[in-house]
């Protein structure tokens, strides 16, 4: 173990490197990298870095990025790669293809708001928008999560129960250029954790044909092992969970992350690193004696219905903090969990910190307050922060 | 002018245990690609390939799930994207110690237009692929529309009265990159075509292989003339079968007869050009043009 001051987007770009390593003695590593703000230090460190048997293909475009990390997969190699916002949408046609080939790809995604207008600060509209898209989502709160759930996600989506790729996504600036001491394994623990990837539907010399026509009948079939297979990482996540903290000493972070919520009557729901905020403004309260507690939504896809309706249970009101926008709903949170609360509870949307509000202990206690004090629900509220 | 030799076209036991292209393909009667596709096989011989097909007629030709008319192993690519795929596809073949060539079959829509953009950057690159362009001058897939291929006074279903413009010189454009190889098939023309299509399979890093194929269905032809109509378009001097090495050295392999009825008949025999009338005197200007160009590339390189 060595204890760093890392970026995450380093610290995902050594995860990575530690992970394609730890393929060597099976078919290797490989990548398709191009920059975008915030994403760049990411696979800049990534081409600085020496692979036994592993190539990194410097490409033109997001689209062809994700081209080749299915080239190297289809033919059951290790892959790795990296974008933000209008990157991922250019990308938008292979993350789909990706997802529906099944391929156990990695991709680390900076939350960053779509353009135009431009603005390269966080929002998480971009990765939301690729929600149906058949791949795992996870959200991160801090730089060690980044590194350790770029690690795990390789384990998941490899695990033959499940052989779909995963998002690991992470908030533009507040993570991607910010420092904090990371604590990154060694190789040889990395290589215990990770097996050597075996892909049950790798080409090699069998004539046949991946990914062409389907019968109706035959994709109905398809797309359901596909859905099966996501809901197979809801059962496979905690066994990876535990192997994680045998290898690594350290807890891999829960799907839904909670926070002094079993005994509160009232919740705030957040993804990504609103929630470290939502925290002090959950403690002021609690001080105060009021029974606020806090979830994070850590797993977006598959999403976790179930974790979230055993949360959700009891609660009084529920307040969404969405830092995305989906224009004629509301918040893509919201829009998904509001159906989990139960009859009577009080769920309403807070619009904030989309296109990179800063959004302040104050701002929270106002959504707080808001929530608290209403007869009922309201269309999504827009909380101003910029 | 070089005759076509029957031998050794047709698929034989000493090539592979099983044709490139099965029997049971859905391909129209007279299509250029399945003539192309058995040059290939036979060609590629014992040799460990992988295609990568985008979006074209050629992956609608492997049939459904879980069906392939494909001897290879295949994958069926987004549009854009064959030579993406076939980048992480050779790499991993390269670092892997595996002989496997890899090969991108794909139409003029996935090559001159939307896949330009992604073959240019494998060129760039110099990536250890065999890229072949089987054009046939229209989105047939997808019923016949213009492509950057399609040629002047064409009417297709967007060009109802005729395309009112030239089509993309790709050879010019591939040989740009400096690619070790680029050269132009005739299916009329076998021997050449044959000895090209071997050396490209052997040959390192990227080539470019352009294959005229006649569509009966989008052209308005006869199925049975397609391999007349590409002897026609070579002896008018329409189609120069030449190969650039390295981007440099421009070889011609047939000398073009310039001939005026070859180049009427050409027009003729397709119903595609029936509503534009293409002016012959025109376009004999416009021939001699690129052949003059060609034959300064090919002088300068001797």
């Amino acid at each position: 173990m060595t204890l760093e001051l890392l970026s995450a987007n380093h610290a995902s770009a050594l995860a990575a490197t530690l992970a394609g390593r730890a393929n060597r003695n099976a078919r290797g590593f490989g990548s398709g990298v191009y920059p975008i703000t915030p994403q760049t230090e990411c696979i800049e460190l990534l081409c600085n870095q020496e692979f036994e048997k592993g190539h990194v293909v410097r490409v033109e475009s997001e689209h062809s990025a994700m081209g080749v990390c299915m080239g190297f997969a289809l033919s059951g190699v290790r892959t790795f790669t990296a974008s933000s916002s209008n990157g991922l949408a250019y990308m938008n046609e292979n993350v789909f293809a990706a997802g529906f080939y099944r391929l156990p790809i990695v991709m680390m995604a900076v939350n960053r708001a779509l353009g135009p207008p431009w603005n390269i600060l966080v929002d998480h509209g971009d990765t939301l928008s690729l929600r149906d898209a058949g791949w795992i989502q996870l959200y991160c709160e801090d730089n060690q999560e980044v590194a350790d759930t770029m690690l795990a996600a390789y384990r998941l989506a490899e695990d033959k129960r499940v052989l779909l790729p995963a998002m690991v996504c992470q908030d533009a600036f507040i993570l991607s250029h910010t420092m904090m001491m990371t604590d990154l394994p060694d190789q040889a623990a990395v290589d215990a954790f990770l097996p050597p990837l075996d892909l049950p539907h790798r080409i090699a010399d069998r004539p046949r044909t991946v990914g062409g026509l389907d019968s109706p009948h035959e994709i109905e079939v398809h797309r359901h092992q596909a859905h099966a297979a996501m809901e197979a990482v809801l059962t496979v996540y905690p066994e990876v969970q535990r192997e994680f903290e045998r290898a690594f000493g350290r807890k891999l972070a829960d799907p839904v992350v909670s926070y002094r919520a079993d005994d509160a009557d009232v919740l705030i729901v957040s993804m990504g690193t609103i929630a470290a905020t939502v925290r002090t403004v959950v403690d002021e309260a609690r001080a105060k004696g009021l029974r606020v507690g806090a979830l994070r939504v850590r797993m977006f896809r598959p999403f976790p219905e179930e974790i979230l309706k055993a949360a959700l249970a009891g609660k009084k009101r529920v307040g969404i903090i969405d830092r995305n926008l989906c224009p004629g709903l509301g918040g893509i949170l919201w829009a998904e969990l509001r159906g989990l609360t139960e009859p009577g509870c009080l769920t309403q949307d807070y619009i904030a910190g989309v296109g990179g509000g800063d959004v302040r202990p104050h701002h929270v206690a106002w959504i707080l307050e808001d929530l608290l004090s209403r007869d009922a629900a309201a269309p999504p509220k827009f909380v101003e922060v910029g | 002018m070089e005759q076509p030799a029957l031998d050794g076209v047709v698929q034989t036991r000493g090539d592979r245990p099983e044709p490139l292209l099965r029997c049971g393909n859905t391909n129209c009667g007279g299509c250029g690609m399945s003539i192309g596709l058995n040059l290939l096989s036979h060609a590629v011989a014992e040799r460990p390939i992988q295609m990568v097909i985008p979006a074209c007629c050629g992956i609608v030709t492997a049939g459904a799930f879980p069906y392939s008319a494909y001897g290879a192993p295949t994958v069926a690519a987004t549009f854009a994207s064959a030579a993406a795929f076939a980048t992480g596809l050779a790499h991993s073949a390269r670092i892997n110690g595996e002989k496997t060539r890899v090969i991108c079959w794909a139409g003029d829509g996935g090559t001159y237009d939307i896949g330009m953009a992604t073959l240019s950057a494998a060129a760039e690159r110099n990536e250890d692929i065999l890229y072949i362009c089987y054009d046939n001058e229209i989105y047939g897939n997808t019923g016949g529309q213009r492509s950057g291929a399609t040629p002047l006074g064409a009417a297709t279903s967007t060009t109802p009265l005729g395309k009112d413009v030239e089509k993309k010189d790709i050879i010019a454009i591939m040989a740009a990159h400096r690619i070790p190889y680029a050269a132009t098939l005739s299916l009329a023309h076998l021997d050449d075509a044959m000895r090209k299509l071997r050396y490209a399979i052997d040959a390192k890093g990227f080539r470019f292989v352009h294959l005229l194929s006649p569509c009966p269905t989008g052209w308005k032809s006869e199925p049975a003339d397609g391999i007349e109509l590409v002897r026609l378009a070579v002896r008018s001097g329409l189609y120069a079968i030449l190969e650039v090495f390295d981007g440099r050295r421009t070889v011609i392999n047939v000398e073009p007869e310039m001939s005026d009825p070859a180049l009427e008949r050409y027009f003729a025999e397709q119903g595609r050009f029936r509503k534009a009338n293409v002016d012959v005197a025109k376009l004999r200007a416009s021939i001699a043009r690129q052949w003059s160009e060609i034959r300064a590339r090919a002088t300068e390189s001797r």
